[in-house]
């Protein structure tokens, strides 16, 4: 088994909000990222992926097909967007850096055929990063 | 949904790797420069993993804000700027990374009850870096 990681870049805004929380409670909870306009990140993405080395191609995965997964799944559809209001997952959920890496899996999860998605990491800023296993 | 959460922090602190239990000629063979008796600094980087299942209402493993407060007042006011080998965890045990990257563990596993503490990970330089997941099995 060998692992693999691509890694993209894409920068978004978002704000968190809980509608059932008071506007009390949700400034206590989310402090400044509560501010409705929202604010924007620079998001590193890596997707790591893992597989038996194909004999004929000694590759995991093609890294051209895993790239333009990449793109068309996620950065077309989260790069310089407000996630809260232009990606739908985050109608109802909040886009902390936790439920991004969930959401992300969630959509390339199913593109993937013939390497298996191991890890999702989003970085929100070098300090800080989420993973994603698709643990329960 | 289970996710886990890292954070970064950065101090510095000065130390020597001296011990005891050797003579002197083994402490120098043994920790070379790191044994020179008016010690040396780093510039450490931390790195805290959390994990839990992200809470519907808030989105979030654990508010940050809970783990920074935590860390600023527990470790990093602590460590930051400070001579490791005057500090009492110190006093009978060698300020290495190792040790010291267990004593955060051992501190944030005592006091943190906001989330599961996986790991911590320390870097000492931009070369080297130390992991500590607790546990006393040995590694794989």
């Amino acid at each position: 088994m060998v692992y693999l990681t691509r890694k993209a870049e894409f920068s978004a805004s978002h704000y968190y909000h809980n509608p059932e929380f008071t506007p009390e409670e949700n400034r206590r909870v989310f402090g400044k990222c509560n501010n409705p306009n929202g604010h924007g990140h620079n998001y590193t993405l890596e997707i790591t992926v893992k597989g038996a080395v194909d004999p004929r191609s000694g590759f995991v995965v093609d890294l051209k097909e895993l790239k333009e997964i990449m793109h068309r799944e996620v950065l077309d559809a989260m790069d310089h967007r407000f996630l809260n209001k232009e990606v739908p997952e985050f109608a109802n959920r909040i886009p902390t850096t936790e439920n991004l890496a969930i959401a992300i899996w969630q959509r390339l999860f199913p593109k993937l055929q013939r390497a298996q998605l191991h890890r999702v990491r989003v970085y929100e800023t070098p300090d800080l990063f989420a993973d994603f296993y698709g643990e329960a | 949904m289970k996710a886990y959460l890292t954070r970064r922090y950065r101090f510095s602190a000065s130390h020597r790797l001296h011990s005891d239990g050797f003579s002197a000629e083994e402490n120098l063979m043994i920790y070379g420069k790191c044994n020179n008796p008016h010690g040396h600094g780093h510039n450490y980087v931390l790195e805290v993993t959390v994990s839990g299942p992200v809470d519907d209402r808030t989105g979030m493993v654990c508010n940050l804000v809970d783990l920074d407060g935590f860390v600023e007042r527990e470790v990093l006011s602590r460590y930051d700027l400070e001579n490791l080998n005057t500090l009492q965890e110190f006093t009978r045990s060698v300020p290495t990374t190792e040790n010291l990257c267990v004593e955060i563990f051992e501190i944030l596993q005592r006091g943190f009850p906001h989330a599961h503490l996986e790991t911590v990970r320390l870097e000492e330089t931009m070369m080297n870096s130390f992991e500590y997941a607790g546990g006393t099995e040995s590694a794989p």
